[in-house]
C-alpha cells in the first residue's frame, strides 16, 4: 500500500511529524513501512508555463519552434520534439539550470541553428512512471488544465511536493489497505483524533428501483449488494488533485466516473464498479455462481471461460462483470456513457480468490476482497463515489435505496484480564494503560474489576481472540518499553543428542582428513535420482515439479557431488575433494512419509597430495579414499566390524568397487567413477564413497575399557607370499588371522609385487605378522607352533607358498 | 738406536700434521704403531743392548708411542670435527621455501552457522531436536494454524508429492511434533536446525532450497519479555555486544503477538547506508508469543502453559556476517568459496 503524507493530512494533523519521522513509529508499533520516497527529489527548476506560439522547426521536420510564457515576466523559446505541443497549452516547463530525475541538467542549448532555453516536459520527465500516466499522456508532453496559473511551480502543480510511505502489509492487515484504516492506525500511534469525511449526497426525486432491481442468488458469496444510479454524468478528465493521487498511488487516471470508484477503493478499502446503464440491456442485476463453460469477455478485452466456483454479476441472463475481479468489456464506462450504475458490493474472499487465481489477475479490487474488505463501510463508500460523481461529473444520484442485504454484521467482543495481559507480556501495566490504549485504536471497551471487554470495530477483523487484543497492547505500549527478561522455571540441560554429537565428530574426521563440506539440493532429475543409489527403491517424486531438474527427491547423494566436482573443475580448481552429510529419501508406500536415511558421501578428484618444489604430485586413488572410511570408521570404534568385497555397480569402474560392509551387512559402496562416466562429466580419474551414516552412527559400539600396556616384548615374523594374482589380500589376511590364534596380535601388509620377476599370473604379497602373549615373553617354540598353523592354513586353503 | 726412535718420531709427527682425513690418520697409525710397524721392528734389535740400556730403550720407545698416538688423537678430533661442519654444511636448506601443506577441509559456511547457533542456545539449556524435510500437512500446516484454504498459505507456495505429504516449507514442524511428544507436559527448550522447501526460482537472492533454524520454549510463565532478553543474548553473541536489537509488529500464523527483530546495521552504526536500505537496522527473524491454537492442538492447556518461538535463515546470516551477495553460492559449492571459511572465528 502506497500511502501519500499529503493526503494522509485531509483525516489526521501530522503537524511536526514528518514523513521520515511517521515511518519509523509506524514501523516500530504497526507495520513496517519499507521505504519513504520523495516525488519530487532530484528536481527543480520546473515551472508551469503558457505556450503563446507554436510553430515548425525551420530546418527540422520533427521538431517545433515554441515561444512559452514563464509567468515571471520572462518569455522564452523552447524547441520541443514532442508532436503533441501546440499553442495556448499551459505546460511543465524545465527552465535553464532545472535539474531533472538522474541528475540532467537543463541547459541553454541550440538545436539545428535555433536556440533553446529550456525543455518542455512529459510526465516521464517528471518522475512518473509511463504505465501511470493518463494514456492521452503517455507519449509526448502533459498538458494542465487551461485555469492553472502559470509561473508556479510545476512540481507543486502536480502534487509532486509529497512523500510517498510504502507499507509492507501482513496479510492480517487487510485493514491498512486504505487510507482511512491507515489514518486510524496513526491516530492510534500518534495518540491522535481523525476525521473522517461524511457524504451526504443530494438525490433527485427520481427513485433508483425504478431503474434497477438487484437479485442475489449466491448469498454465502455475497451477503450484500448496494447499487446506485447517476445520470446526467458528463463523462471527461478528472481534476488534477484526483489524478495525481492516483498516480501517486500507483493507479492510473482514465476518466472521472473510473477514477472516482479507484479513488473511494483508496480511501475506503472497499471495491465500487462502475457499469454504463445503458449497456447493461435490462433493469436488473442478478448475482450468482457462474455456469460451467459460460464465457465473459472482461475489460482487459481477454475472453474468460468461467466455472461454477466463480462469482458473476448478471443482468439477469448475461455477465457484466466477474464479481469483485473485474468488470465486462459489454458495459464499460466509456465517454460517451450518461447514466452509472454504481455497485458497491461485499463479496466474500472465497470465490473471489478462486477467480483471480483461475484467471491470473489480481487487481486493487481482488486482493482486498481476498484479506477481506469492513461491512460497515459498503454504504459509506457508495455515498461517497456517488457525492464526487455529482461533484466532479455533474451526475444526478437518484433516490432511495437498492440493495440485497443479508448480512449479519457482528463486531467481535473479546476480553482479556489485566493479569493475563500482564503475564504474556511480561509488563507490569496498569488497566488505565490498557485502557488507553484501546481508546487510541477507537476500540470500545468495558472494564468489570480486573477483566476489560472490547468491542472491535468491523474494520479490524484480525482481532478475534484475547491473544490478538494482548498484542494490540503490546505494540502500542512499544516492545522498546518490554522489560529483558530470560525464561525463569525449572532449568533443562542443554546438550546434543549421542547421534547429533557423532555426526560432528564425522564431520571434523572428513575435514580434518582433507575434505570440504558441500551441501546439494534434495531435489534432482529422474535421470540423477536413480543413479549410485544403494538401495533401489521407488524415487519420491513431486505432485508438479517447477523442472525435470528439479522434480525428484534424491537416492543418492554421489550425483550431487559429481556434479560438485563437474563445477570446480570447469572453473579451473584442478583438484576437488568434497563430502556431504543428508538424507536420501526412499519412498513407503503413497499415504506415509517416505524413509529419510542420512548418508555420508564423499568424491575426489585430481592430486591428493602435491608439493611441487619437491617434485611431488600424487593423484587421488582407492586407497586414498578407502583409509579415509577406515580412519573414520575406527574413530567411530567400529573398526573390528568394518570390511570391505569387490563389487559390481553400475557408474563405477568393474574392477576398482567395493561394497562397505559393517557387520556383515553392506551399508555402502567406494570406488572410482566408471571412465564412460568421468569423461561424460569431463573428469580425470575420480573416487567416491557412500554410506548410511545412520548405520554407521547407530551401530553399537563397546564402551570404552583399558587395556594394560604390554609388560612383555612382541615378536614379528615376515612372510612373503606368492600367490595368484586374482587373491585378495583381504581374504589371505583372514586365513592368517584365524589360523595365527590368541598369540597372532596384528596382521599387516607390507609389500606388494607383481613385477617380471614374478611367474605368469602371479604376484607377490608380503605380511607381518606380530606375536605377542600378554601373560608371558614367548619363546621360540610358542611362535614356531603358531606360525606354522598359518602357513599350513595359507597353504591349504589359499594355495599361498612362501616365496623362495 | 735412540737417534732412530727419535727420528721416527719427528717423521710421523710431520705425517700426523699433514693428515687430510681420517683414513690417512689411520693408516699412519697402523704403520707406526702396527705390529709390523717401524717402532716395533727397532725394538726387535733390542737384544743387542746391554741390561742397563735395555730398560731405557723400552721408556724411550714408548714415550715415542704416546707422543705419536697422542698426537694421533688430537688429530682425529680435529678432522672429526671438520668432518661434521663439512657435513653440515653440506646439508644446508632454504628455510624460505614453502612448507607441505597439511590437508585439510573445511565446514560449510552454513554448518558454521548453525552449530554456532546450536551451541549458544545449548548453553542455554536448549536441546536439539530434528525432523523430517518431506512432512505432513498436518504437521506443516495445519497444527501451525493453517488450515487448508488459510490465504497465509499463499505465502509460502509449496512442493507438495501427494494431497497430504510435502517438502516441507519451515523447520515450525518439527516444534509441532515435539511439542505433541511432549504430551502437553512443559518445559519445552529446543533449536531445530534443517532443509526446507519453497517453490521459488532461484536467484540471487531466493532458493527453492535453503536452512532454517528455529527455537521454541513452552513451560508456565512463558513471557514475551524472556522472548526479547534471549533474542538480545541471542544477537549480542552472534552479531557482537554492540549491536542493539528492535522488536516490531509482524504477523505470522503460528505466533501471537508476532515481532520481527532487527539488529542495528554494522555497517554504518545506525545512521542508514545501504546494506542497512538507509533505515539503520537489519531484519534477522522472526518471532513470537506461540498461538494459543498452535499450543492445544499439540496437547497443551493454553490457560496454562505460554510459550515462544522464534526462526530465521543462516544463509541470511551468513550473507549478512561474511559479506556474501549470492544465495546460490551455498549450493554451487565452489572450493574456491568453500576454502574461504576454513578459518576459525
Ligand atoms: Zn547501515
Amino acid at each position: 500500500m502506497l500511502v501519500s503524507y499529503k493526503w494522509l493530512q485531509d483525516y489526521i494533523d501530522l503537524s511536526g511529524v514528518s514523513a521520515e519521522e511517521l515511518a519509523e513509529k509506524i514501523t516500530k508499533s504497526g507495520i513496517e513501512v519499507e521505504g519513504v520516497e520523495k516525488l519530487n527529489e532530484g528536481m527543480s527548476g520546473i515551472m508551469v508555463g503558457h505556450v503563446l506560439e507554436c510553430e515548425k522547426h525551420p530546418n527540422a521536420e520533427k521538431l517545433n519552434k515554441t515561444l512559452v510564457d514563464l509567468g515571471n515576466g520572462e518569455t522564452v523559446q523552447i524547441i520541443c520534439g514532442a508532436a503533441n505541443v501546440g499553442k495556448g497549452q499551459k505546460v511543465a516547463v524545465a527552465t535553464v539550470g532545472a535539474v531533472l530525475p538522474g541528475n540532467f541538467k537543463i541547459k541553454k542549448a541550440k538545436l539545428r541553428g535555433e536556440e533553446s532555453h529550456g525543455m518542455i516536459c512529459s510526465l516521464q520527465e517528471l518522475g512518473i512512471e509511463g504505465k501511470l500516466a493518463p494514456k492521452e499522456y503517455a507519449e509526448g508532453i502533459y498538458n494542465f488544465t487551461p485555469d492553472t496559473e502559470i509561473g508556479q511551480d510545476a512540481l507543486v502543480a502536480l502534487n509532486r511536493d509529497d512523500e510517498i510511505l510504502e507499507l509492507g502489509l501482513t496479510p492480517n492487515r487487510a485493514d491498512a489497505m486504505s487510507m482511512l484504516g491507515v489514518a486510524y492506525e496513526v491516530g492510534a500511534i500518534l495518540g491522535k483524533d481523525i476525521k473522517l469525511p461524511n457524504p451526504q449526497p443530494e438525490t433527485s426525486s427520481e427513485q433508483a428501483n425504478d431503474y434497477i432491481n438487484v437479485t442475489v442468488e449466491a448469498k454465502e458469496d455475497n451477503p450484500l449488494y448496494v447499487a446506485k444510479v447517476i445520470k446526467n454524468v458528463k463523462v471527461g478528465p478528472s481534476p488534477v488533485w484526483l489524478q495525481t493521487r492516483l498516480m501517486a498511488a500507483g493507479i492510473r487516471p482514465h476518466n472521472n466516473v473510473v477514477d472516482i470508484t479507484n479513488y473511494i477503493l483508496l480511501e475506503y478499502g472497499q471495491p465500487l464498479h462502475a457499469f454504463d446503464y445503458d449497456k447493461l440491456g435490462s433493469k436488473e442485476i442478478l448475482v450468482r455462481r457462474a455456469k460451467d463453460g459460460e464465457v465473459i469477455e472482461t475489460l482487459d478485452d481477454a475472453k474468460r471461460t468461467l466455472s461454477s466456483e466463480h462469482l458473476v454479476i448478471t443482468n439477469g441472463t448475461e455477465p457484466v462483470a466477474l464479481a469483485g475481479v473485474m468488470g465486462g468489456a459489454n458495459s464499460e464506462v466509456g465517454s460517451d456513457t450518461t447514466t452509472v450504475l454504481l455497485e458497491s458490493a461485499y463479496f466474500t474472499g472465497g470465490a473471489i480468490r478462486k477467480a483471480s487465481k483461475d484467471h491470473g489477475l489480481r487487481s486493487e479490487a481482488s486482493s482486498r476482497y481476498e484479506k477481506g474488505v469492513d461491512p460497515e463501510r459498503v454504504r459509506p463508500a457508495a455515498e461517497r463515489a456517488a457525492e464526487l460523481m455529482i461533484q466532479l461529473a455533474g451526475g444526478e444520484l437518484l433516490g432511495g435505496v437498492v440493495e440485497a442485504d443479508s448480512l449479519e454484521v457482528k463486531p467481535a467482543v473479546v476480553s482479556t484480564t489485566l493479569e493475563k495481559i500482564n503475564k504474556v507480556l511480561g509488563t507490569d501495566l496498569e488497566m488505565k494503560q490498557v485502557e488507553d490504549i484501546f481508546a487510541r485504536l477507537k476500540f470500545e471497551t468495558s472494564v468489570d474489576n480486573n477483566t476489560i471487554t472490547v468491542t472491535v470495530p468491523t474494520r479490524r477483523g484480525d482481532i478475534t481472540i484475547e491473544e490478538d487484543l494482548i498484542e494490540e497492547v503490546g505494540r502500542l505500549f512499544g516492545y522498546d518499553n518490554l522489560p529483558t527478561t530470560l525464561p525463569i522455571g525449572a532449568s533443562t540441560p542443554g546438550h546434543l543428542s549421542e547421534y547429533q554429537k557423532k555426526r560432528r565428530v564425522v564431520r571434523r574426521f572428513m575435514e580434518g582428513a582433507g575434505l570440504y563440506q558441500a551441501v546439494t539440493y534434495s531435489l534432482t532429475s529422474a535421470e540423477k535420482a536413480a543413479q549410485y543409489a544403494l538401495d533401489q527403491r521407488e524415487p519420491v517424486e513431486l505432485a508438479m515439479p517447477m523442472s525435470e531438474d528439479r522434480s525428484i527427491l534424491r537416492l543418492s547423494i554421489v550425483p550431487q557431488l559429481l556434479e560438485v566436482l563437474k563445477y570446480n573443475i570447469a572453473r579451473q580448481n584442478d583438484s576437488a575433494a568434497v563430502y556431504e552429510t543428508g538424507a536420501v529419501f526412499l519412498k513407503n508406500s503413497n499415504d506415509d512419509l517416505p524413509e529419510e536415511r542420512e548418508h555420508l558421501a564423499a568424491a575426489v578428484t585430481g592430486l591428493w597430495e602435491s608439493h611441487p618444489w619437491q617434485g611431488e604430485k600424487k593423484p587421488v586413488d582407492f586407497f586414498v579414499l578407502k583409509g579415509i572410511v577406515e580412519g573414520l570408521v575406527a574413530k567411530l570404534g567400529l573398526d573390528n566390524q568394518l570390511g570391505f568385497q569387490k563389487a559390481v555397480m553400475e557408474g563405477m569402474h568393474p574392477g576398482r568397487t567395493a561394497e562397505i560392509l559393517l557387520n556383515g551387512n553392506v551399508i555402502g559402496f567406494i570406488g572410482q567413477v566408471h571412465p564412460t562416466m568421468q569423461k561424460a562429466l569431463d573428469l580425470k580419474e575420480t573416487y567416491v564413497f557412500e554410506l548410511s551414516l545412520k548405520a554407521l552412527l547407530e551401530a553399537e559400539t563397546a564402551p570404552l575399557q583399558y587395556t594394560a600396556i604390554p609388560r612383555f616384548p612382541s615378536i614379528t615374523r615376515d612372510i612373503a607370499l606368492v600367490v595368484e594374482k586374482e587373491a585378495a589380500a583381504g581374504d589371505l589376511k583372514k586365513v592368517i588371522t584365524e589360523a595365527g590364534g590368541t598369540l597372532l596380535k596384528e596382521v599387516q601388509v607390507f609389500d606388494l609385487y607383481e613385477g617380471e620377476k614374478m611367474e605368469q599370473g602371479k604376484k607377490s604379497l608380503a605380511f607381518s605378522l606380530k606375536y605377542f602373549d600378554p601373560e608371558k615373553t614367548l619363546t621360540d617354540e610358542d611362535i614356531a607352533k603358531a606360525h606354522t598353523k598359518v602357513l599350513k592354513a595359507l597353504e591349504e586353503q589359499a594355495g599361498a607358498v612362501l616365496r623362495g | 738406536m735412540q737417534d732412530r726412535l727419535k727420528e721416527l718420531q719427528a717423521e710421523a709427527l710431520e705425517k700426523v700434521a699433514a693428515a687430510a682425513d681420517l683414513k690417512e690418520l689411520n693408516d699412519i697409525r697402523v704403520s707406526y704403531l702396527g705390529k709390523k710397524g717401524p717402532i716395533t721392528e727397532v725394538l726387535k734389535g733390542m737384544g743387542k743392548l746391554s741390561a742397563e740400556e735395555r730398560p731405557m730403550m723400552g721408556a724411550l720407545a714408548n714415550e715415542v708411542r704416546d707422543a705419536i698416538s697422542g698426537q694421533i688423537e688430537v688429530k682425529q678430533q680435529e678432522l672429526e670435527e671438520a668432518a661434521v661442519q663439512k657435513q653440515l654444511a653440506a646439508e644446508q636448506i632454504d628455510v624460505t621455501l614453502p612448507g607441505r601443506p597439511v590437508k585439510t577441509g573445511s565446514h560449510h559456511p552454513l554448518t558454521s552457522i548453525i552449530e554456532e547457533i546450536e551451541d549458544l542456545f545449548i548453553g542455554m539449556g536448549y536441546t536439539v531436536e530434528e525432523g523430517p524435510e518431506v512432512e505432513k500437512d498436518y504437521y506443516n500446516f495445519e497444527a501451525l494454524n493453517l488450515p487448508k484454504g488459510h490465504p497465509a498459505r499463499d505465502m509460502q507456495d509449496s512442493f507438495y508429492i501427494t494431497e497430504e505429504i510435502l517438502m516441507r516449507t519451515h523447520t515450525s514442524p518439527v516444534q509441532a511434533r515435539t511439542m505433541e511428544k511432549h504430551q502437553g507436559k512443559g518445559p519445552v527448550r529446543i533449536i531445530c536446525p534443517g532443509k526446507v522447501y519453497r517453490r521459488d526460482n532461484d536467484d540471487a537472492t531466493h532458493s527453492h532450497q535453503f536452512m532454517q533454524i528455529e527455537g521454541l520454549v513452552v513451560d508456565e510463565n512463558v513471557r514475551m519479555s524472556d522472548l526479547k532478553g534471549t533474542l538480545q543474548v541471542f544477537a549480542k553473541k552472534m552479531f557482537g555486544e554492540d549491536r542493539e536489537i528492535r522488536l516490531r509488529p509482524s504477523f505470522f500464523p503460528f505466533t501471537e503477538p508476532s515481532v520481527e527483530m532487527d539488529i542495528s546495521c554494522k555497517i554504518c552504526g545506525g545512521s542508514g547506508c545501504s546494506v542497512c536500505k538507509g533505515t539503520g537496522w537489519i531484519e534477522i527473524l522472526g518471532a513470537g508469543m506461540v498461538h494459543p491454537n498452535v499450543l492445544e492442538m499439540a496437547g497443551y492447556d493454553s490457560k496454562k502453559y505460554t510459550g515462544f518461538a522464534f526462526g530465521m535463515g543462516p544463509e541470511r546470516i551468513a550473507m549478512l556476517k561474511y559479506g556474501v551477495d549470492d544465495i546460490r553460492h551455498f549450493y554451487t559449492n565452489d572450493v574456491r568459496f568453500l576454502k574461504q571459511f576454513s578459518v576459525e572465528e
